[in-house]
């Protein structure tokens, strides 16, 4: 299990060192949003899902959307808006989504997804199904309204959500302290829901809490929210790099850099076993990069495609 | 029947046609506005949900549940609370279907059963917000009469799409012959409620009902044609330039605000696209939040005094050279 662990948070890690690689090159247009220093919380999680079981994602998304299984050379492909991209080339990192595996998609609007995912939960109820629904959001996230709102209904109804609050000390440039008032753990256990902090850089606590909040979800016993406090090494998003802000402290990044989860992980495993799976990750991501290269561009005359599921084509920005 | 009856029984007819649907909204067993009542008992609770205040949450878990495979009437009562949800509808459910390449569909109506002016309920219960949702692309809906509002709402529910469902508030009272059967009025497609051949009157919502009795005030004068839109997007544009073609003049009397409004949509495109023998005009709703005092709400909505002065005016005007 903790080789399986490491292999995804691997795999996660170098994905997205390949991506600031391929945006630097151009590559890929726009920005990304990198989640190196916080995969054990999506591995942790993800590791107690099913295939069939729901989760809502960020902005901050390549971790959860790997983590729930999809499939990397799609997703690549995605980024570098290719047709063969999961989406498409539609999507592309911040609306990234996988239907077949639950993956509700990354969401461009902080703690939009919440919602989805009490809806989502709601019909597995109604179907007894016995899906189990995950959002992912941040402490950001934990001050928007409609966080709030589906955390209200969700603990009413006790409906199997998880409420999976990735605390990485920072909305954006924002620290918590200078944010949220109080205690998340107290807000969530207000609302009469399970709640508790798990410490995110170990994959093992995330995968035990989240168990025992999938474990509650499809007991019937209600939603549980996870403070999983984490760090994120980089900048919000990639064009951070460059604009030289000063809201945290070099000591304060080499702190939690001690702590790094793939070094903590991979130091249970012997010398020989990572080596084997950093060097099948390597070669799982040359095919990945590779695929997306040599995917399709898209034809610009496809552009009002897959707007209406009806089929309805969209106006034109000139008259026929 | 009248036009609310309508509403609900095409809520009635489809939630027994399809167990897949469901409805959600503030007060909806008790049904404030009426067209949810006795739906909880005929279909179940769990068809039925009553939400907290909680506008932008209960329309993102209908978005959720539709991801999951549910249909959703989603109620709001009162326009303004589609402010709230604005997030949620035109920037969620409305781009979900683009943004995943095809994946997902959002099979949702939010319904208003009341929205624009009623009379002194002042400024924060009087929009009609439809202009933002047709500028957003999201398909927009509003029906004028009560056989169309049980049709419209029929194919809006059986639409993969999310879909805005306003029904006029001044219209609800208003009857007209429900066919028994269950049918669908399809979305863009508009309707002529009278041919006229001087001037083509494009009237939006309960507007129609005004602009019918002023063609039949002015019928001795002037021949108009009352052209009722009834989806503002899709909007059926080919019966529109068939009407213009005829007439040749155009007349817009739109009840939203006068800027970037329905109206202007209508006429920038009739100017670009149709063979117009004069200028046209547009008698809308002022750019004003709607004063509470009778007389100042009555003088900020569009009249039939002045649609009737927009009408000879442009039936006057001289023929382009």
């Amino acid at each position: 299990m903790t080789a399986e662990l490491y292999r995804t948070m691997r795999t996660i890690r170098r994905f997205e060192e390949r991506v600031v690689d391929l945006v630097n090159a151009n590559e890929i247009a726009g920005v990304t949003h990198e989640y190196v220093g916080q995969e054990a919380v999506a591995t942790g999680v993800c590791a107690a899902l099913q295939r069939d079981d729901v989760i809502t994602s960020t902005h901050r998304g390549h971790g959860h959307v790997i983590a729930k299984g999809a499939d990397v050379r799609r997703m690549m492909a995605e980024l570098l808006g290719r047709v063969d991209g999961l989406n498409r080339g539609r999507g592309g990192s911040m609306h990234i989504a996988d239907f077949a595996l639950g993956i509700y998609g990354a969401n461009g609007i902080v703690a939009a997804g919440a919602p989805f995912a009490a809806g989502a939960a709601w019909t597995a109820v109604q179907d007894a199904s016995g899906v189990v629904a995950a959002t992912f959001f941040g402490d950001g996230g934990a001050n928007q309204g409609i966080l709030h709102e589906t955390m209200n209904l969700a603990a009413l109804w006790r409906l199997p959500v998880i409420f999976v609050c990735e605390n990485n000390g920072y909305a954006v440039t924002l620290s918590q302290a200078r944010s949220t008032a109080g205690s998340l753990i107290e807000r969530a256990a207000a609302y009469g829901m399970a709640a508790e902090a798990v410490d995110g850089m170990d994959v093992d606590a995330v995968l035990d809490a989240a168990r025992g909040a999938v474990e509650r979800a499809r007991a019937g016993e209600g939603p549980t929210f996870l403070e999983c406090r984490t760090y994120r090494f980089f900048g919000h998003h990639t064009a951070e790099r460059t604009m030289k802000l000063g809201y945290r402290t070099d000591d304060e990044i080499a702190s939690w850099r001690e702590r790094d989860p793939l070094l903590v992980t991979g130091r249970g495993l012997g010398e020989a076993v990572r080596a084997q799976i950093d060097e099948d990750v390597e070669q799982l991501l040359d095919e990945a990069v590779e695929f997306a290269r040599q995917s399709g561009r898209p034809d610009p005359v496809d552009a009002f495609d897959h707007v209406y599921a009806s089929g309805l084509r969209p106006r034109s920005g000139v008259a026929s | 029947m009248r036009y609310q009856q309508a509403l609900g029984k095409a809520l009635r007819d489809e939630m027994a046609r399809d167990p897949g649907l469901f409805v959600v909204g503030e007060d909806v067993r008790e049904s404030l506005r009426g067209v949810t009542k006795g739906l909880a008992e005929e279909f179940g609770a769990n068809r039925v949900l009553d939400m907290p205040i909680s506008e932008q949450m209960f329309t993102g878990f209908a978005t959720g549940a539709a991801l999951a495979g549910r249909r959703c009437v989603v109620e709001y009562q009162i326009p303004s609370l589609l402010y709230l949800a604005f997030e949620q509808i035109a920037n969620q459910a409305q781009k979900l279907h683009l943004m995943t390449g095809g994946q997902a569909k959002v099979p949702v109506v939010y319904f208003v059963p009341g929205s624009g002016a009623r009379l002194g309920l002042a400024a924060q219960h009087s929009d009609h917000p439809y202009s933002l949702f047709a500028h957003a692309g999201v398909k927009t809906v509003l029906p004028a009469t009560a056989a169309d509002a049980y049709g419209l709402l029929v194919a809006s529910i059986r639409d993969d799409d999310p879909v805005v469902f306003l029904a006029p508030a001044a219209a609800l009272p208003t009857r007209e012959e429900v066919p028994d059967e269950p049918f669908v009025v399809p979305l863009g497609s508009g309707r002529i409620h009278r041919e006229g051949h001087d001037v083509t009157v494009v009237a939006v919502g309960h507007l129609v009902h005004d602009a019918l009795a002023l063609a039949d005030e002015l019928a001795d004068e002037i021949s108009m044609e009352v052209f009722d839109p009834r989806t503002l997007y899709p909007f059926d544009w080919e019966l529109l330039a068939a009407s213009i073609g005829r007439t040749g003049r155009l007349v817009v009397y739109d009840d939203a605000n006068r800027t970037c409004g329905l109206a202007a949509e209508i006429i920038a495109t009739a100017a670009e696209e149709m063979p117009l023998l004069a200028p046209p005009k547009r008698v809308t709703r002022a750019d004003v939040p709607i004063p509470f005092a009778v007389e100042l709400e009555l003088a900020a909505l569009p009249s039939r005094e002045q649609l009737a002065a927009a009408v000879r005016h442009v039936v006057r005007e001289e023929v382009r050279g």
